[in-house]
């Protein structure tokens, strides 16, 4: 008979391997589903996992995979803090849409301004926004009691009429001939987050780089990480710690908001360029399968995103080539998370084999 | 503007049409939650269960049939959850988020051949008489089947758990799973079961929505529906019928607001379409107060070896 036996604590080489073994399964089972769609499952599969880093027109694809892995990263470093936690935000992308709202709203108040001050000010009026929309589910939540995971996710439906509301009305470009949308920052170098646009490298990237580092300490070498991580091990243990749950829930909802609202920021001043209906793109969403993918760790993370933002180019570029639908990739992603939960057992569980009746 | 175009018999007509999805949901999401299993995949399995009810339904040209495929569908998708859960020891909330991501692209992956097609109609319970009574014959007896079952759903499932042996045994599995292990209930089975009960109904609710509320097919057309249900579990504090009530309330607002905007009132329509979701939130923070009526061991992973 077959039973499961709970480690003393998680394996560590498992913990390590299961995210490798999750996506090996996922290649598998994704090359099923595309040859159940009349594809050939292996050149899908080497048009979205090689073309894109290694394949012949790869010097194009490379930048595209640095410019989708920059929010992903942002996004799931501020995540991956709540989760360990046991603060589940899932309302990313809310927060999201409101740091680009917000951050492009300073920036075209003052247009055409030029002076070098406008980018640092748009960058704090994104973080800002991103914010305060991650303080309203905390809020709620140390105040009433209320359900931070039902609130933030309302809280995305909210975002979304908003930015339809500023595109169409607040924010549309005055000289934009009645279409919806901002005007694009690509015309306004002051307020533009690209460094170089060929090398797909734009502010964000720097901020993802710094917001890993950052991260890292915080968990390794500071106090305030200890209790992130000792609250979601040991809610009691912390209590009796002196943990103060209060300022936990205030932190991680607030820091993984305004992470959120800085991805939104540099992604509507750079590689998206305007305030528009349709700029939310589930980044918000995607970034918590790279922060579980992540093994919520901050380099998992930083390695997780690149491949996360593999499958977008690569879904694109087999879309383009092969006519894979887009939703596929969709799919694709869902079932690496399904795949990685379960696989979880094992680094937490020893499987053992024992003589019927011997309990 | 012109309030009077709003007509308050067809206003609570369809109040009641735009309620039963989020009934149904609610109501198999209430069923799962007394079980003691948090399943944040309502949306995911709704939203299988609108388009696996579309395809069917166009495929087979019988809407019935294409109703009975939802539930299906939305019962097979929740048994990924339970695998997780139950038996991989998964935590429930991030497998509850793999589920509603996983159902949005498998569902938008299904339906494209299916946007733009018109489904068949689903007949009408027309009860000859009654249906004729001025005011009462459109508000309460002319309206398609699956809205009846819904409610006799709501009270089929209080009867369940106040008044029958399995209920109990349902309750506590919620509230004490050591407990209910302890006295030889087999806990992992209830849940399972209670898991795809719940599904079933996200399923039907979701065909609901792609079969006879809209009826058309479009890719995310539950938008957040399967959200608010889960809400709406919370505010009816784990009872059956303040979910039946809670869901006419939300089903109201949300006609309401597409009245208005109808009537062209003053207020921009991004506003007015947000406001179920702020009502949502407004109604959360109310019921969060109280928070005796959830199950003991709700969200708990149990294995009989701890």
């Amino acid at each position: 008979m077959i039973a499961l036996e709970k480690r003393p604590t998680p394996s560590r080489a498992l913990s390590l391997a299961t995210p490798l073994i999750a996506v090996a399964i996922t290649m598998i089972m994704g090359g099923l589903l595309f040859s159940v769609l009349g594809k050939n499952p292996f050149e899908a599969i080497r048009t979205i996992f090689w073309d894109p880093v290694l394949g012949e027109f790869a010097f194009y694809y490379r930048p595209q995979l640095l410019v989708k892995a920059a929010p992903l990263v942002l996004i799931a470093i501020g995540l991956s803090l709540g989760f360990k936690a046991g603060i589940w935000n899932i309302g990313a992308e809310g927060q999201y849409i409101m740091g680009a709202i917000c951050g492009a709203a300073v920036g075209l108040a003052v247009y055409p301004t030029e002076t070098r001050l406008i980018f640092p000010l748009m960058i704090v009026a994104g973080a800002l926004g991103g914010w305060a929309w991650g303080m309203i589910p905390a809020l709620l939540k140390v105040r009433f009691g209320t359900n931070e995971i039902l609130v933030s996710l309302m809280l995305v439906y909210v975002a979304d009429q908003l930015l339809a509301s500023m595109s169409l009305g607040l924010l549309r470009n005055p000289e934009g001939m009645g279409f919806p949308g901002s005007r694009n920052f690509s015309d306004y170098p002051a307020a533009n987050s690209w460094i170089n646009e060929a090398a797909g490298l734009h502010w964000g990237m720097a901020f993802a780089f710094i917001a890993v580092i950052f991260s890292y300490f915080l968990l390794n070498r500071h106090i305030l990480g200890f209790n992130i991580r000792l609250t979601g091990e040991a809610p009691r243990a912390a209590r009796f710690a002196g943990v103060n749950p209060t300022r936990l829930v205030l932190f991680c909802l607030g820091t993984s908001g305004a992470l959120a609202g800085l991805a939104g920021l540099f992604e509507v001043s750079g590689p998206s360029g305007q305030v528009n209906i349709d700029f939310a793109s589930g980044y918000g969403f995607t970034a918590i399968i790279v922060a579980f993918l992540g093994r919520l760790h901050p380099v998992g993370i930083l390695l997780a995103a690149l491949l996360m933002a593999l499958t977008y180019v690569g879904g694109d570029l087999a879309q383009g080539n092969l006519g894979l639908p887009s939703a596929a990739i969709q799919v694709f992603q869902g079932m690496l998370l399904f795949f990685l939960l379960a696989l979880d057992l094992l680094t937490n569980y020893r499987v053992v084999f024992k003589k019927k009746g011997a309990a | 503007m012109d309030l009077s175009a709003i007509n308050p018999v067809l206003l609570i007509a369809s109040l009641m049409v735009a309620a039963t999805p989020l009934l149904l949901a609610a109501i198999g999401e209430l069923v799962v939650e007394r079980a003691g299993v948090l399943n944040l995949g309502v949306e995911g399995m709704m939203i299988i269960g609108a388009i696996a009810g579309f395809a069917i339904a166009v495929e087979t040209t019988s809407p019935m049939v294409g109703l009975v495929a939802a539930m299906i569908a939305g019962a097979v998708l929740s048994l990924l959850f339970a695998f997780l859960t139950q038996f991989a020891l998964a935590n429930q909330v991030a497998s509850g988020l793999a589920l509603t991501l996983f159902g949005l692209g498998l569902s938008a992956l299904m339906g494209q051949s299916y946007v733009g097609i018109k489904p068949p109609a689903m007949a009408k319970l027309d009860i000859p008489v009654l249906s004729d009574i001025p005011v009462l014959g459109p508000i309460l007896f002319s309206h398609d089947p699956v809205l009846y079952i819904g409610i006799s759903l709501t009270a089929a499932v209080w009867w369940f758990l106040k008044k029958s042996r399995g209920g109990l045994i349902l309750r506590a599995v919620g509230e004490s799973h050591d407990a209910a292990h302890a006295l030889g209930y087999n806990v992992i089975r209830v849940r399972i079961l209670a898991i795809m009960f719940g599904g079933a109904c996200a399923g039907l609710g979701g065909a609901y929505i792609s079969l006879i509320r809209v009826p058309q097919w479009t890719e995310g057309m539950t938008a957040g529906v399967g959200w608010i249900a889960l809400a709406l579990v919370v505010f009816a504090s784990w009872k059956p019928w303040r979910v039946l009530l809670g869901a006419y309330l939300f089903g109201g607002i949300n006609v309401l607001q597409l009245n208005l905007q109808a009537a062209g009132i003053a207020i921009p329509v991004e506003y007015l379409a947000m406001s179920p979701y702020l009502i949502t939130i407004l109604v959360l923070v109310i019921m969060s107060a109280d928070k005796s009526g959830a199950p003991a061991s709700l969200g708990r992973t149990f294995h009989a070896s701890q």
